[in-house]
């Protein structure tokens, strides 16, 4: 590096700038939450063309592109699509949450596309793609994804 | 109206971890000025400017603006484009746009990145859907250790087969004076790595880097004036595939075999193998230079492995891939996909030193973005039909 510092002490600013956001859900999101929440249920929406299964939900399906107006019950049970394991305490993982972390891609049967989410409950080692597992919800919902703790392997 | 359109020049820093003697604007200048020397141009020669990088890295939401002391946008028609990991990429097919269109004659185009200003982690988090994704999951290791995952499964590949292609990339490096890792790693020193996410340990993954890269384009009407070899591009094209991870078709990248589709057959490329003499791709880990070069279609699905580990992507072999070492050498975000652009547009044009491959007729050079997106470039030394 000595050859680019020609000698001169790099001055830096550090910033102070904070900006917090509030991002709205929307009523499609809003009422899968709402579901999970108050019922321990998981929904999604079916497109009323092709009848493709979302998750997470969808307003419009993005190939048909009509508005997806049907709900269907969905399983809490599931098989992993594929999966990680984080070993390295990000700044960005939740700080209830200690590495080693297992996320996974999580096909509900009844959906066609993979809902992303933690698997625990589990080894990281015997984690394995086409794995069955079950979700388990939170004692405390608020009404978000994490309603839904984790997934664990079907016994 | 429509033009035929050439690079008539490239400009790169020396790309590095951090680059404290210098601004973002100043930065910029260094690419700038190298491409205007390289093309023998001056700033009374542009037409419009082309600037992009990631928006959250730096915390500057104006470059356009911000940036025109460095790039000599004072008094021009300055576009910002930024794309995330494809904006380098993006930044070269919106070049070529403006000037197969006609109306721009010269157009100068600047992909930079200062990485070392912030948490890239962080701010790569933040491309990802806030009420969904984001819960659950953080930065760009793990969406692509979920496609190696997935890979290994369907296709029976191993981590040793990606190690292969870190040490390819890191070989390659020592050729190229403006990567910012040039240190030869063995299998063993790749596998012995820390693990980041299951199963890409740190070796397998491309670093932060500041850098900027510029590259200058010409239509039909002066390039061969400016330059005596200008690199033709011969098609472009772009596609992205979903809004959630969940969607995606995890082992296969879709949007690279689009792409490769697309523009092969603008050229009348049948056997992309034979046919193309190097490709220059945006490969931010090892895995993928096993699971896209399937993709764009040079082996058949699960073949890459032997085909790397016999040899044929290094330099010296049937078609060598990243002679420049690679995003996995060097990763100034904003600048990746352009650098890529330049490499493969040095390679026509004899322009590439110590990591040239011979009598390059057909070049390929890639972007590639977190949710699974890839642009794409083939570049050409005859003049398009």
């Amino acid at each position: 590096m000595s050859e680019i510092f020609k000698g001169i002490e790099p001055m830096v600013h550090n910033s102070k700038i904070s900006v917090p956001y509030s991002w709205w859900a929307g009523d499609t999101a809003s009422k899968f939450f709402i579901s999970l929440r108050d019922a321990r249920k998981i929904i999604a929406p079916r497109c009323g063309k092709c009848g493709k299964v979302f998750m997470p939900p969808r307003k419009v399906c993005p190939t048909c592109f009509t508005e997806n107006t049907d709900w269907v019950d969905v399983s809490d049970e599931g098989t992993v699509v594929s999966y990680s394991v984080s070993r390295r305490q990000l700044e960005a993982i939740p700080g209830d949450k200690k590495v080693p972390v297992i996320w996974g891609l999580i096909k509900l049967d009844g959906a066609d596309t993979a809902l992303l989410h933690y698997l625990d409950e589990v080894d990281p080692g015997s984690v394995t793609i086409g794995m069955r597992v079950k979700a388990v919800f939170a004692e405390s919902r608020t009404g978000g994804i994490r309603d839904i703790s984790h997934f664990k392997p079907v016994k | 109206m429509a033009k035929r359109v050439a690079i008539v020049g490239t400009g790169q820093t020396f790309h590095k971890s951090h680059r404290p003697d210098v601004n973002g604007q100043e930065l910029i200048n260094e690419a700038v000025q190298r491409a205007l020397a390289d093309a023998d141009l001056t700033m009374k020669d542009i037409d419009a400017i082309l600037i992009g990088n990631m928006d959250h890295f730096e915390g500057i939401n104006y470059v356009d603006c911000w940036s025109v002391d460095g790039c000599g946008g004072v008094m021009k028609p300055v576009i910002k484009i930024t794309t995330g990991g494809t904006t380098g990429a993006s930044l070269a097919i919106g070049g070529y746009h403006m000037v197969g269109s006609g109306m721009f004659e010269k157009v100068l185009i600047i992909g930079w990145e200062k990485n070392s200003e912030s948490d890239t982690t962080g701010a790569i988090t933040t491309a990802f859907d806030p009420i969904w994704d984001r819960q659950v999951f953080a930065g760009a290791i793990s969406g692509l250790a979920a496609e190696a995952q997935a890979y290994m499964a369907r296709f029976g590949a191993s981590d040793r087969d990606g190690a292969r292609v870190s040490v390819r990339d890191r070989k390659h490096a020592m050729n190229n004076p403006h990567a910012q890792l040039r240190k030869e790693v063995s299998l063993e020193d790749v596998l012995a790595s820390p693990m980041l996410a299951d199963p890409i340990h740190l070796l397998d993954v491309c670093p932060r880097s500041d850098g900027a890269c510029a590259v200058i384009m010409a239509s039909e009407d002066s390039a061969e004036k400016i330059c005596p070899v200008p690199d033709w591009i011969w098609g472009t094209s772009a596609h992205n595939t979903y809004s959630y991870l969940g969607d995606g078709d995890w082992g296969r990248l879709t949007s690279m075999e689009q792409c490769a589709k697309e523009v092969f057959k603008k050229a009348g490329i049948k056997e992309p193998r034979k046919e193309l003499d190097v490709i220059e791709m945006y490969q931010p880990y090892s895995f993928a230079g096993l699971i896209w070069i399937e993709d764009m279609g040079i082996v058949g699905h699960g073949e890459a492995p032997q085909f790397v580990w016999d040899g044929n992507t290094d330099m010296g072999g049937e078609l060598p891939v990243n002679p420049s070492g690679g995003v996995i050498a060097c990763n100034p975000i904003g600048a990746t996909g352009l650098i890529r652009c330049a490499e493969a547009a040095m390679q026509v044009m004899g322009k590439a030193e110590g990591r040239q491959v011979p009598d390059v007729k057909f070049a390929v050079s890639t972007g590639f973005g977190g949710c699974m997106w890839t642009n794409m470039l083939l570049h050409g030394k005859r003049k398009p039909n």
